[in-house]
């Protein structure tokens, strides 16, 4: 057992739990804010992956932009939701979670099962792709993420800045006081 | 090293939380934050099988695109989320129940 899978198992471990914090919490503050572990956690796989670049966005676009808008929301909804979010005081799985719980750890066998019957560390792609060294280096730079965006993934990148602009003006358009004549 | 396998078991079970997050909480931003573990377990298995694809870099060009698009469609499901407060008082789902006024 290595430091990589040493770390690998850390950081898994450490995504996992916080997600079930999140599930389990009861207090709303808390599980906004384990759900910014969670994003720790899943950024740190993502390097573990040899994905830097993915982690460094994860972080910064996760952490500094979507959990602040979640945080706003959560305070500007006022005290209401916070006063009904604390009233339960019920045990950490109760009988009315029994159908979520039911639901969830069902789909969780059959998509375990699917796993590990896909058996995805043999698919031939990825063999060939081993064999024609076709696996990022350990090492490896951003450099090649840069020069394929700007090529082979161009029309993607542009359709995702109209997308990224449509939303940005919708949600302005959406959070408009009702009565304000524009 | 750390096969495909391990990476597909943490993201099936943070799918799973996802799920369970969404079907059993009563809060409209928990349940968008169950949303946003679904999509980060969808992610983690782009990001997994892209190191297998150095050329092209296709997982992880796919999973920035995955990470703006959570990031517009967050954006938006706040603003909704936020609309709804101040029209019922509540962003309980379970009591928003009429369409008109």
């Amino acid at each position: 057992m290595n430091l990589v899978q040493i770390m690998f198992y850390l950081m898994a471990f450490i995504t996992l739990g916080s997600a079930l914090v999140v599930a389990m919490g009861k207090n709303l503050v808390r599980s906004i804010f384990m759900f910014f572990v969670t994003l720790f956690g899943l950024a740190g796989l993502y390097v573990l992956a040899l994905a830097d670049f993915v982690a460094v966005t994860q972080i910064v676009i996760y952490v500094g932009g979507i959990l602040v808008l979640i945080l706003f929301a959560f305070m500007l909804s006022g005290k209401e939701s916070l006063a009904i979010a604390q009233q339960h005081t019920t045990p950490y799985i109760s009988l009315k979670n029994l159908p979520a719980f039911l639901l969830a750890a069902l789909f969780l066998v059959v998509m375990l099962n699917v796993v590990f019957n896909a058996d995805v560390n043999n698919l031939p792609w990825v063999k060939a792709a081993i064999a024609t060294k076709n696996v990022v280096p350990v090492n490896g730079t951003i450099n090649n993420i840069g020069v394929s965006l700007m090529t082979r993934y161009l029309l993607p990148f542009e359709v995702i800045s109209i997308l990224l602009m449509i939303a940005l003006v919708g949600a302005a358009h959406l959070s408009r006081k009702e009565g304000a004549k524009a | 090293m750390i096969g495909l396998n391990d990476f597909m078991i943490v993201s099936v079970v943070l799918f799973c939380i996802g799920l369970f997050i969404i079907v059993s909480k009563k809060n409209a931003i928990q349940i968008l934050i169950g949303i946003e573990l679904m999509l980060n377990a969808a992610i983690l298995n782009l990001v997994a099988f892209g190191k297998y694809d150095r050329i092209n870099n296709g997982g992880q060009m796919f999973a920035l695109f995955a990470i703006v698009l959570a990031a517009a469609t967050t954006a938006v499901a706040l603003a909704i989320i936020l609309n709804v407060y101040r029209q019922y008082k509540t962003i309980d789902p379970d009591k928003i129940n009429q369409l008109k006024d």
